[in-house]
Parts: C-alpha cells; structure tokens; sequence
C-alpha cells in the first residue's frame, strides 16, 4: 500500500486541474490558466501532462506512456512509474487497450476511439510567443481573433525555403475559432487530430490547459496556393514495411548507413507479429 | 447641443473636438479641436514638450484621453467617435482606414520579419491568404519605395535607417489607408535621405489622395508636405492656418520665434 494520495495529487488540487479541463472542454482550443503544482520531476519533462493525467485518472483506468511513440524511453518509463506507484493502476503498451495515454510529441498510429483520452505534454501553449513577446496582446489576439500573425510565419516559411518549413507544432485552428499549438507533434499527426478520443493538453511551467473534444474541427493553416502538406520521411518502415506511418531515422554504423522505423514501437510491434515484414527484419532462420 | 446648421458641402474624414489629456496635474494638451478634409494634409510643428505627440498618439487611440471627441467618417457607418468605439472596431481601423508611422522605424516594424513579411503583415491582418498575391503586392510596394525586389527577403535590421522607415511607411501604406498619422518621419535621418523621403511621402500622398497628420518640429517638412499648419505650445494650439500663410506671416510670438530659428543657409 503506497502512501501517497491517489495519483499523488491531493483531492482538492485534482478538482482545480479537473475544472480546468471541463472549461478547457466548453471552449475548445482556449487557453485556460490553472494554478499548476510542483511535480517530483524537472520542468519539461511533462509536468503538464501529469498533472492533467492524475486528475483524470480513476482506479479502473489502464495508462499507457509515450514519449516521442515509443513506450521504453526513459520519460515514458520514468512516468509510467510513477502513476503505477502513486496510483497503483494498471499498465499497457497497447494502444487499443488504455483508456488514458499520456504523450509527448505523437499521437498513436492506431485510432482512437470514443472512451479514450489523450494527455499531451506541452512545453509552449501559445502559437503566437515568438511573432509577438507580450502575454497581453497574444490573449488580446486570441480574444479578437487577430489571427494574421500566424500567417506570418508561414509566409516567413515560404520566403525563406521555397514552401513550409514548419513540421511539427504546426498552428492549427480548432473549430473554426482558436489558433492552437498541438505542442510539438509532427505535422504528419495534424490531421488525426480530428479524432473520437478526448484531447487534453498540459502545460505545467506555463500554467495553461487546452483541450479539443470529440468530433471537434481541427484544421491547419496553410495559404490556398500552399496548401498544407502532413509529409513525412518518404521510405516505408524497415522493420514492418508500413507505408503509411511516421518514421523515425536511425544512424547504423558510421559509413552513412541508416535505417527508417515506426516511430510508434507499439504499432510496429503489432505489425511485426501479424507477419509484417520490412527491408531490414531479421530473417525467419536468423530469429530461431 | 448647438443648434443644427448644415454641413459644408465636403465632409471632413476626421473631426477632432476638445480634446484634453493630462498627465497627473500637467497639461499634456488641451482644447485642441480641428477638422481635417479627405485629401489634406495637416502638419502640427511645436518644440520638444509641447504636446504635439500626445496630441497624436490621443487621435490615433495609442494612449486614451479625459475629454473630447475624435469623429472619423467610416466607411460603412459615416462619422463615429473613435474614442467610444469598441476595441475590436479601433483595432480593425488601425490595420485599414488608419496607418501610424513611427518616428524610431523599430517601433513600427517587426525586426524579426523579412520585409516583404512586414509589408504582408497587413494583407494577411485583414484576410489574405494568398501566398503568390501576398508576395506581389510587397513587392509593388517595395518598388514604389525604392526598395529593390533583392532586399524583400532581407531583415530590416540588414536596412540603413532611411531604407527601414521607407519599408515603415510602405508596411503602413499596403492596405491603402485614407488617414496617415506620421510622428517625425524624418527624424533622425540626414539630410540628404531626409530630402528623398520627402519627396517619396510627397509623391504618394498626391498620387493615393491621402489625409495624413504629420507630427514634426522641423519647418521644411511641413512647408513640403503640409496644407495646413497647427503651431502647438505648452500643450495649447497657438496659431493655425495654411502653411504658407503660418510660416510667410507668424502673427503669435512665439510662432515669430520659431520660423526666425531656422538657419538660412
């Protein structure tokens, strides 16, 4: 029996973080300030997250931990841990079988569905602190929907590479009101952000919670003679040979060698034991 | 309040009543009241302190004043208070009716921008979202401010002074505004790039039918640019009139003292 309250908060600061994901809800894309607590972890590495994580949790609830998709990196792993010894609740690395997935900079290559959430990990809330420093005018902007700004620096993109550089944290505009950064997940993911699950995102150092409910509009910005373009790295996977999943660069040796994973272990794993078979799997003999 | 007379024939685009600001218990300008036409261009000359840039940054909405009206003739809803209306709509005035030229260009550029960024800034503030059309009407108006095409994807922290606050004025011109304030354009430029950027402002004044209100204490830019000239001192207007007639015939004295200050060379 572990001595901590359930999922480490206390009751009293879950109901504060759990208001300000319910308003985060009713107002889809807003920024909603909330008294953010210190974690027993440093700064950027997902207090937001966690906070937003312990709040939903229940003793019923499976988690699962990402960090950048892959389920045995030491956030995902220091994480999990941690709600496992706080909360005592059950664990998976099965996308399909959580009810709540923390994550950092991906969104899982399976779908979800209706009953799930997803907690992101977000550094920087606001889309515009770059193009404009003051705290004051960004709400101002979002208030008024001053959004050219944010046009800005895709213009900037286009004027200085020939198209849109920006590939992840790529703005979005959410329900045809806010402009959203879906913290900084590949631009691959944007479009999955139209989604069945519950989308919540933490900001712990910046004290703000957003969130995106289910079935809600998610577009990302783009100009109508650049369209937007949800790229990724064009080889298909060279463990599992998906086509269609985010791939994850790897240096093998120092010749220039290099192989492309799923960034999504998980999915990868699921594909290798349905017989899926890439350019690097180890042979049938070789695995025996 | 007073009684309805009817209006002369042009309507003035903006209508300044009694306006009054105070900074604490010191006047920064008070009872200053004038109309200015569409197509004219009011100068307001005045030495450092006596009121002329609160005066501005009080019309333009920058800093809120204790008492008086600014009426502008809106496009779609005729003369309204600027000072009453919601934020919202002064704000959407500032990117399209209104433009304000700094004194200090990085005041009023993004630095961090290349210009033909700054310049689309606008566009893009009020809905465009073509990249190609963005980027040709920049370069027009990068053209028709002698900015070579070559520098549009340069930072205006490359610029020299002069270039940044013709890439200012060509930021704040894009969206073909009908009002121009100007807080001394030419300040702290030289003489000779001060003489271009007249002629540059002058030109484009002329050619868009611009209103503009030119905040300055040097006399040649306003015997250039101005129509009408409002002598400011201590916070109080103490002589208006047309240009020539103010800088040719000072009746108040310290307009008198003003014009003999100016070195003939």
């Amino acid at each position: 029996m572990s001595d901590y309250n359930f999922a480490y908060l206390d009751e009293q600061t879950k109901r504060m973080i759990r208001r300000a994901i319910l308003k985060g809800i009713a107002i889809p894309g807003y920024q909603v300030p909330f008294a953010s607590r210190e974690m027993p972890m440093p700064y950027g590495w997902g207090t937001g997250g966690v906070q937003v994580t312990a709040a939903c949790l229940t003793p019923e609830d499976t988690l699962k931990v990402i960090d950048q998709g892959a389920d045995d990196t030491t956030n995902a792993v220091s994480i999990r841990k941690f709600f496992e010894k706080t909360a005592e609740i059950a664990v998976t690395e099965k996308t399909g079988d959580a009810t709540v997935i923390q994550t950092r900079h991906r969104i899982p290559e399976e779908p979800l569905g209706e009953g799930q959430i997803l907690v992101y990990q977000v550094p920087i809330p606001e889309p515009l602190r770059f193009l404009e420093p003051r705290e004051t005018e960004t709400r101002k902007m979002h208030a008024l929907e001053e959004y050219g700004l944010m046009h800005v620096k895709l213009y900037e993109d286009i004027a200085r590479h020939g198209h849109i550089a920006t590939s992840y944290a790529y703005p979005v505009k959410v329900e045809g009101r806010y402009v959203m950064d879906p913290s900084p997940i590949p631009k691959f993911d944007n479009p999955k952000m139209d989604m069945a699950a519950i989308q919540l995102f933490g900001a712990g150092r910046e004290q703000r919670i957003y969130a995106v409910p289910p079935y809600t509009k998610v577009v990302s910005l783009d100009f109508e003679d650049h369209p937007f373009d949800p790229s990724k790295a064009d080889h298909p996977c060279d463990l599992c040979g998906a086509e269609h999943t985010y791939l994850d660069e790897v240096i093998i040796d120092d010749d220039g060698g290099r192989m492309f994973v799923c960034s999504d272990t998980d999915y990868c794993a699921g594909r290798q034991a349905k017989g899926h078979r890439g350019r690097l799997s180890p042979t049938e003999e070789a695995a025996q | 309040m007073s009684a309805q007379i009817t209006p002369p024939l042009p309507i003035p685009l903006l209508s300044v009543k009694d306006i009054h600001k105070t900074y604490g218990g010191r006047i920064g300008c008070t009872d200053v009241s004038f109309d200015l036409y569409p197509g004219e261009v009011m100068g307001i000359v005045g030495e450092s302190g006596s009121g002329k840039s609160t005066l501005l940054n009080c019309l333009a909405g920058h800093i809120p004043t204790d008492s008086g009206r600014v009426l502008f003739d809106t496009r779609d809803r005729g003369l309204i208070d600027t000072l009453t209306m919601s934020e919202p709509e002064r704000r959407m005035l500032a990117r399209t009716d209104w433009a304000f030229v700094h004194q200090h260009a990085r005041d009023g550029l993004r630095m961090s921008v290349s210009a033909g960024g700054n310049v689309g800034e606008r566009l893009m503030a009020v809905g465009a979202r073509h990249y190609g059309d963005i980027r040709a009407q920049a370069v027009d108006w990068l053209g028709r401010v002698e900015i070579d095409e070559d520098r549009m994807d340069d930072r205006p922290t490359a610029f020299s002074g002069g270039m940044q606050q013709r890439l200012q004025i060509a930021r704040n011109l894009v969206t073909g505004p009908r009002l121009v304030f100007m807080d001394e354009p030419t300040g702290g430029l030289d003489v000779s790039v001060q003489a271009r950027l007249l002629d540059l402002l002058r030109g484009l004044v002329r050619e868009m039918g611009l209103s503009a209100i030119i905040v300055t204490h040097d006399l040649a830019v306003v015997r250039l640019l101005a129509d009408r000239l409002m002598v400011m001192k201590s916070g109080h207007v103490v002589e208006t009139g047309l240009t020539d007639q103010v800088l040719d015939d000072p009746q108040h004295a310290y307009t008198q003292l003003l014009v003999s200050s100016v070195l003939q060379v």
